[in-house]
């Protein structure tokens, strides 16, 4: 029994042809930007590694144009959709599809490689159907975002109390985590990072307003970023 | 919890609330919706059904206005083509039912050429919902807020077969993108008529039998052929079934056993026939060729 609204049936408002080749891959790309932009700045060049479904029918069903779309900042229903290889050529940006096999993962999967002068990123997401994402890996840390939600991304020292002073001052603002990954750095002295999904708390948004500024104060912590 | 913190997903009991708290499917769909998200108004989420009407509304008259192709240029022009036949008075079928199939059509093309649509349930089943409701508020002079009230009719049953079974032809072949489009709009059209919710239910289930088995099998894997034109089959499968409910004739299955019996169907189905493009229309002779000059 899956959770459905009315929302998930009605809708979205697309470009077509396809929720999960063209919606779905717009939103992946989008929630990629975002992502990149959080953690390295504005984006310089991308590779699109496209899986299965998505690397066989992606001509077709546009999704190499949904995907330059999403990189570009444009909604899954922005009429532009269909001239993003112009107006990424326009805006500078160097891209690149191509098809690769990613393992057992879902046939409309794609690995992102994010690039920002010299510094690089990997994102990776399927699209699973009626326009609905998920993310399921980040910088080679597994995870499972819906991308529709407000994401923390926090980078602390890995040492004991850290982490449960940032959730703590979530449960003071009476904002629920949906998902969270903790991650240790390879180097032993390197921070970790941790990624929270959080719901969208009742009412206004002023329970996330300056919530990543709050955090980054912390002793302990590098950085925090919020996605919203 | 509040009254209406979940849709109740088994149908006797979905009409029992339905019948005791005198509420249509559509009022309810939107009740539940209105206390699972309460940072949103009832009129905010009226507005936004309203928009997703606007977006069918302009799908659907696009390719009647002139010819639309098809980015892969495999299809196109054939709603342009029928509506001019349904003008004509040419039509072997009524006026509700050619307009009907000639929205549907277009919906499907506009679809086809990277336009902008509203999925319902998906992209491929676009235009199922708006060719019968928009054509059953041209012929009975429904006013669009009673139009918009039917979608959220629509949206009962979508939620129910969602939540039940699959609305993902990956999953369940197209009966569970365009079957449950016809039966969103079955039921939609009951209670845009006037008839009651049992009405509604039947023809929910009326719509969704005639279309069990019905496989997903799109020509080199594009949401054009037989996507498109069976959004037009599909809209004349809801109107009967509305048709028939209206007139007493009840499904002798009821719905929540049609969808279970859909959703099995769907497991039951071989990959071949889900979304694949390896089996039914997908590999005759002439779709192979097709498939062949788009590669090319």
């Amino acid at each position: 029994m899956k959770k459905c609204g009315i929302f998930d049936i009605m809708g979205p408002i697309m470009v077509g042809p396809s929720s999960s080749h063209t919606a779905g891959a717009a939103r992946l790309a989008l929630v990629a930007r975002k992502l990149s932009m959080m953690k390295q700045g504005p984006l310089s060049a991308v590779t699109f590694f496209l899986h299965g479904s998505f690397a066989d029918t992606y001509k077709g069903h546009g999704t190499d144009k949904a995907l330059l779309a999403g990189i570009l900042g444009f909604n899954p229903d922005d009429p532009r959709l269909c001239e993003s290889y112009r107006l990424a050529e326009e805006a500078g940006l160097k891209f690149s599809f191509q098809p690769k096999d990613l393992g057992e993962v879902h046939p409309n999967t794609v690995m992102f490689l994010l690039e920002s002068s010299g510094k690089t990123m990997t994102v990776t997401g399927s699209s699973i159907g009626g326009g609905n994402v998920i993310i399921t890996e980040i910088d080679g840390l597994e995870t499972a975002f819906t991308g529709e939600k407000p994401l923390l991304i926090t980078k602390h020292k890995d040492a004991p109390g850290v982490v449960s002073r940032i959730t703590a001052l979530l449960y003071q603002r009476q904002i629920n985590i949906g998902n969270m990954r903790v991650k240790r750095s390879d180097d032993p002295e390197g921070a970790a990072s941790m990624y929270l999904e959080l719901d969208q708390p009742a009412g206004d948004d002023e329970s996330l307003a300056g919530l990543a500024e709050a955090i980054s104060e912390f002793p302990g912590v590098e950085s925090a970023l919020l996605a919203n | 919890m509040g009254k209406y913190s979940r849709f109740q997903l088994d149908t006797d009991k979905l009409l029992e609330l339905l019948e005791s708290e005198n509420l249509s499917l559509g009022d309810y769909a939107l009740a539940v919706e209105m206390e699972n998200s309460p940072s949103k108004s009832r009129e905010e989420i009226v507005a936004w059904m309203e928009e997703v009407l606007n977006v069918m509304e302009n799908a659907s008259n696009k390719g009647r206005e002139q010819p639309v192709h098809s980015v892969s240029g495999l299809t196109g022009g054939d709603a342009f083509l029928y509506q001019k036949h349904a003008e004509s008075g040419s039509s072997i079928l009524g006026k509700t039912a050619s307009s009907a199939a000639a929205r549907a059509l277009s919906c499907g093309e506009w679809n086809a050429s990277m336009q902008r649509v509203a999925a319902c349930p998906t992209a491929g089943s676009c235009g199922i919902v708006p060719g019968v409701l928009l054509s059953l508020e041209e012929t009975y002079n429904k006013t669009r807020e009673e139009t918009v009230k039917a979608m959220f009719s629509a949206s009962a049953i979508g939620i129910l077969i969602g939540s039940k079974a699959t609305l993902a032809g990956a999953e369940g072949g197209c009966q569970a993108e365009c079957g449950a489009a016809a039966a969103m709009a079955a039921a939609a059209s009951v209670e845009l008529l006037g008839g009651s919710q049992k009405a509604a239910l039947h023809a929910a289930a009326m719509a969704l039998k005639n279309l069990m088995g019905l496989v997903c099998d799109p020509v080199a894997g594009l949401v054009e052929i037989p996507c498109i034109k069976r959004n037009a089959g599909c809209t004349a499968i809801a109107l009967l079934s509305a048709d028939m409910a209206l007139a007493g004739v009840t499904s002798r299955i009821p719905l929540g056993e049609v969808i279970d019996a859909m959703g099995q169907v769907g497991k039951d189905l071989p990959g071949r026939l889900k979304e694949t493009a390896k089996g039914g229309i997908a590999v005759t002779p002439t779709a192979l060729k097709l498939e062949e000059t788009l590669k090319a």
